[in-house]
């Protein structure tokens, strides 16, 4: 990059720093449709492989669904495949999507988080791609610029892992990862090339040893691929927390694996949040520790597969549990809620758990308004839990609502 | 002729028993599969020529070539869709309903 600093740190956006993340990983194609806030990711590869710094093969296709179609053909024929998208591109993807999960294709893709239409609107939500979680991908939510480029290399050496053999979607928000500027370690291309081996499937064309690729199934055998397809993503947890321990011996960063908790130890109450907002509520928790209140976090790196044991472990004991959404399942509430109180569920002594859904369409989370989330957590205690209070709220809404 | 042979199928006890993912080696055919055929295709070996334009278009590759140069049909695998007596420019093959037999 122009910007270089130093040898190995350098000033780059958050796309800028996927896209050497995917230099660095040697993927043999690549195939995408721009769209925002994405676009940069898929510009610096596509003038990586014009000079040459990276040997692959772009594919310029023309929609996300042949996005999708590509980088599955690439995997089907041994190649490590790369791809990227956003919002209603990625919705654009879904059918594919299942597709690749099913047939075991590790294709590494990373989405930029974005609100999806109507209203129309390329500001930030998670609402894009947790309509996605149930399509088999395993799902990363990234807090900076330096964990989008880190968990690029780590994504394909997990998703290619012979027990795993699982599409991996990695998350930055919109704008504020994909278009701010930070200081980025870049790693050594021979320590990475030592840390991401060849990628080596079983499911391959080839005409040395040709192969039905993606047969169908009568009744008698669906339930098994899929449970198979299950069990693969259960298993990659104890290969999340292998690959981030290994990646901290050799770049000296690793992230905690599945979550990662702050002052949890001796907290009162826990937020749990995931992507960007959690360095804003790492401060919020700073200054609620300063007034003597017991704030603790709990930042969800993973969603898919869902860090159920270590939510437990992190916030099980803890008055009250706020869970921030930046999404609305309608006609219920966020789908993190949904998901962090059914880990809840299997504790005999539940902590009070409210949902805060911020955040929608880009508007801003502030520290001010997480320290008020704080406060509701602690005042819903104060009231105690039989008293009836409202178990989803909205902040910062920019109108009164009822009910 | 390479036809392929009818193998074994073994049903899984274990999950472990399934390949990884829907994907096996090709080829691997457990049973045959004519079924739903309501005519088949019978060829007049005077009449053929040894084109071998329905061998090339049978959508299943149910035809094979003979020893001496002609065509014969793989009834197992033989779907009865008539491309091959509908390509055929000699009317050498007929669709022949097949009789209900038990």
């Amino acid at each position: 990059m122009k910007t270089q600093m130093s040898k190995q740190k350098v000033f780059i956006s958050g796309d800028e720093a996927v896209a050497l993340g995917v230099r660095l990983a040697r993927p043999h194609v690549i195939s995408a449709y721009p769209i925002t806030p994405q676009t940069i990711v898929v510009e610096r590869l596509s003038e990586m492989v014009e000079d040459g710094s990276l040997k692959a093969r772009y594919i310029h296709v023309e929609s996300e669904h042949s996005a999708m179609s590509a980088a599955m053909g690439a995997s089907a024929v041994g190649a490590r495949a790369f791809t990227a998208t956003s919002s209603q591109g990625l919705l654009y993807m879904a059918e594919g999507m299942h597709y690749a999960s099913g047939g075991r294709m590790p294709i590494v893709m990373m989405n930029a988080n974005r609100s999806l239409a109507l209203p129309w609107s390329i500001f930030g939500d998670h609402r894009d791609s947790l309509s996605m979680l149930d399509s088999g991908w395993i799902q990363v939510y990234v807090e900076d610029a330096q964990e989008a480029l880190d968990m690029t290399i780590q994504a394909f050496r997990i998703a290619e892992d012979a027990a795993v053999l699982t599409p991996f979607m990695i998350n930055l928000d919109g704008f504020i990862l994909t278009h701010t500027y930070e200081i980025v370690d870049i790693p050594d291309q021979s320590k990475v090339d030592s840390f991401l081996p060849v990628f080596k499937t079983p499911n391959k064309m080839s005409l040395e040893k040709p192969k039905s690729m993606g047969f169908s199934t009568s009744p008698a055998d669906n339930m098994e691929f899929k449970y198979q397809q299950h069990k693969a993503m259960l298993d990659a947890k104890d290969i999340i927390h292998s690959v981030d321990k290994e990646f901290g011996k050799t770049f000296g960063r690793s992230y905690g694996g599945m979550i990662d908790s702050y002052n949890c130890e001796d907290a009162d109450y826990v937020l749990v949040t995931a992507g960007s907002v959690t360095g804003t509520a790492r401060i919020a928790v700073d200054n609620l520790r300063s007034r003597g209140i017991k704030a603790g976090l709990v930042k969800l790196r993973y969603l898919r597969p869902f860090p159920d044991e270590e939510v437990r472990a992190a916030a099980g004991d803890v008055k009250a549990i706020g869970v921030l959404d930046k999404d609305i399942s309608f006609g219920y509430e966020g789908t993190i809620f949904t998901n962090v109180n059914s880990a809840l569920a299997h504790l005999s002594i539940r902590p009070v758990s409210i949902n805060f859904i911020a955040g929608l369409g880009g508007r801003d989370i502030s520290i001010k308004d997480i320290e008020g989330i704080y406060h509701d957590l602690e005042e819903a205690v104060t009231v105690g839990k039989d008293k009836s209070f409202a178990k989803v709220r909205y902040v910062n809404m920019g109108v009164e609502i009822d009910g | 002729m390479l036809k392929p042979e009818i193998k074994n199928y073994v049903t899984p006890k274990h999950i472990r028993d399934y390949p990884t993912g829907p994907s096996f080696e090709a080829g691997h055919l457990v049973s045959i599969n004519a079924g739903w055929r309501t005519f088949k295709p019978v060829v007049d070996i005077n009449v053929c020529t040894g084109c071998y334009q329905c061998y090339l278009l049978c959508p299943d590759g149910a035809i094979s070539k003979t020893d001496n140069k002609k065509i014969e049909f793989d009834y197992s695998f033989c779907k009865g869709c008539g491309v091959c007596a509908h390509e055929c420019s000699f009317n050498a093959i007929s669709m022949v309903k097949e009789e209900l037999t038990k």
